[in-house]
C-alpha cells in the first residue's frame, strides 16, 4: 500500500506529503520498494545504474560484499545473494527518507546478513524510516525495531503474540 | 483462365494431410489445430465466393459498408484471441476494434480516394478487395505487436516492477518491450516487401497475371499494395501497442496483471 503497486485505497503520507498528492513515480522514488525476488532489466549489472551513480553504486556494493568482477559482468552470472545485495544497493542510491524491504536478507549467508545489517542501521541513524519484512524475529531485535507479527492474517504488535 | 475441378483442390489437400501427419510424428500438438485451420479456410472461402457473388451484383454502398464491417470484426475478434494471456472482460476486443478501424481508414481511405479512384467510389470490387487485403496485413501486424505486449509484459513483470518500485515512469520501464513489439509487428512487411518479385510473386500479382493482366501493369497494382500494407502494418502495430500498454497501467502507474486472464 506505501509502495502503491497494487490496486488499494486510503491515504498515506510521508513527512506530511500525501501519496495522492505526487504522480506515482515521484512517490515510489521516496519509499522505494525492494521485492522478497530481484528484477532485472538489462544485460549487464552496470547497465541498472545511471552513470553518474556508478562510482557510489560500485562502493556501497563493495561494502555489501559484491566485488568488482559480478559488479562488471552479466546479470546472469550472480548469484542469488549477490543479486539481493545489488537489488538493495539500486533502493540505497536513491537517499530516500523511507525504505520497503522485503525479506531483504532472506537468501544471504550470516557474513552478508551482517554487512547489509550495518549499512541498514547507518541509514536508521541517519534518519531512514525503514519497514521491512523478516522471517528471522532476531533480526527486528538486532535493528532496535518496533516489531509486529503477522498471526492468522493480522499483524500484532510482538508482545502480544 | 484454366478453372479448377474438386478433384484438383483434394489433391493439393493431400498436402495439408502430410504437414498433420509431420506434427503428429514429431509430437507438435498442431494436427488439430491445422487441420481445423484447413477445413475453416474451405469453408469461409467457398461462402466468401457467393456472398461476393451477391454483393458485386448487388453494387449498393450500404452493402458493401455492411461486409466490410463484418470483416473488420473478424478481423478485430482474431487479433485479440491471439496472445495466450487475454484482457478480461472486452477491453482486448475494443483495443484491436479501434486499431482495424483507424488502420483500415487510414490506409483504404487514401487509396480510395487518391490512387484507385473507382466509379462508383464504392464499386464493391475494389472496396472490399481492397480492405480485405489491408485487414490481412493489420491482423498480423496487430496480433503479432499485442502478444508480444501482453507475453512481454507478463515475462517481464519482476524486472518491470522493479523498476517501477524504484521510482521508475511506467513508460520508461516498458519501453524496450513496446519497441520489441512493434518490431515484431513490422517484420512481415518487411520480409514481404523485401522478398516481393525475387524469393515470391505476391498473391495479387500472380492473380492479375494469370487473369491475362499485362505484367507490368499487375506490378503497378502490387508496389501500391504493399506501400498500403506497409502503412497499415505500422498504424496497427503502433496502435494495438500504445492501447494495450496503456490498458495496462492505471494513473498511479501500476502494472496492472490483474487485468490479464
Amino acid at each position: 500500500m506505501v509502495a502503491d503497486l497494487d490496486p488499494n485505497e486510503g491515504q498515506v503520507s510521508l513527512d506530511g506529503v500525501s501519496r495522492a498528492s505526487l504522480p506515482a513515480h515521484l512517490w515510489r522514488r521516496r519509499v522505494p520498494y525492494v521485492a522478497a525476488e530481484s528484477g532485472w532489466w538489462a544485460q549487464t549489472v552496470h547497465e541498472h545504474f545511471a552513470p553518474a551513480d556508478l562510482e557510489r553504486a560500485r562502493a556501497l556494493s563493495a561494502r555489501l560484499g559484491v566485488e568488482a568482477a559480478p559488479f562488471d559482468g552479466p546479470v546472469d552470472r550472480l548469484s542469488t545473494g549477490e543479486r539481493q545485495r545489488l537489488a538493495l544497493v539500486r533502493a540505497f542510491l536513491l537517499e530516500s527518507p523511507a525504505l520497503l524491504l522485503d525479506e531483504p536478507t532472506g537468501p544471504l549467508d550470516p557474513v552478508s546478513v551482517d554487512k547489509v545489517e550495518a549499512v541498514l542501521r547507518e541509514r536508521l541513524a541517519a534518519g531512514t524510516v525503514i519497514v521491512m519484512v523478516t522471517h528471522d524475529p532476531a533480526q527486528g531485535l538486532r535493528l532496535g525495531a518496533t516489531r509486529l507479527r503477522m498471526v492468522d492474517r493480522k499483524l500484532v504488535a510482538e508482545a502480544e503474540a | 483462365m484454366i478453372s479448377l475441378s474438386p478433384t484438383d483442390l483434394a489433391l493439393a489437400a493431400l498436402l495439408v494431410l502430410l504437414d498433420a501427419g509431420v506434427s503428429i510424428a514429431l509430437r507438435l500438438k498442431l494436427h488439430r489445430q491445422l487441420l481445423w485451420a484447413a477445413a475453416r479456410m474451405v469453408v469461409q472461402l467457398i461462402a466468401v465466393g457467393f456472398i461476393l457473388r451477391f454483393i458485386f451484383a448487388l453494387n449498393n454502398p450500404l452493402a458493401t459498408l455492411a461486409i466490410v464491417l463484418v470483416m473488420g470484426a473478424i478481423a478485430a475478434r482474431e487479433i485479440a484471441a491471439r496472445p495466450v494471456r487475454k484482457f478480461k472482460g472486452l477491453a482486448g476486443l475494443s483495443i484491436s476494434g479501434a486499431t482495424v478501424a483507424l488502420a483500415t481508414i487510414v490506409t483504404a481511405g487514401l487509396a480510395l480516394t487518391t490512387a484507385i479512384r473507382p466509379h462508383p467510389w464504392y464499386d464493391p470490387r475494389y472496396a472490399v478487395s481492397l480492405t480485405g487485403i489491408i485487414l490481412g496485413s493489420v491482423l498480423n501486424s496487430g496480433s503479432l505487436t499485442l502478444d508480444g505486449i501482453v507475453g512481454g509484459v507478463w515475462r517481464e513483470r519482476s524486472a518491470i516492477e522493479a523498476q517501477l518500485g524504484l521510482g521508475v515512469e511506467f513508460r520508461i520501464a516498458t519501453r524496450p518491450l513496446l519497441r520489441e513489439a512493434i518490431r515484431r509487428g513490422l517484420l512481415p512487411i518487411i520480409n514481404q516487401m523485401s522478398a516481393a518479385g525475387l524469393i515470391t510473386l505476391p498473391g495479387i500479382m500472380t492473380g492479375q497475371i494469370i487473369a491475362g493482366m499485362d505484367p507490368v501493369e499487375a506490378v503497378k497494382y502490387q508496389i501500391l499494395l504493399m506501400f498500403l500494407l506497409a502503412g497499415a502494418s505500422g498504424v496497427a502495430a503502433l496502435s494495438v501497442a500504445e492501447l494495450s500498454l496503456r490498458h495496462l497501467t492505471d494513473p498511479r502507474q501500476r502494472l496492472r496483471l490483474d487485468r490479464l486472464t
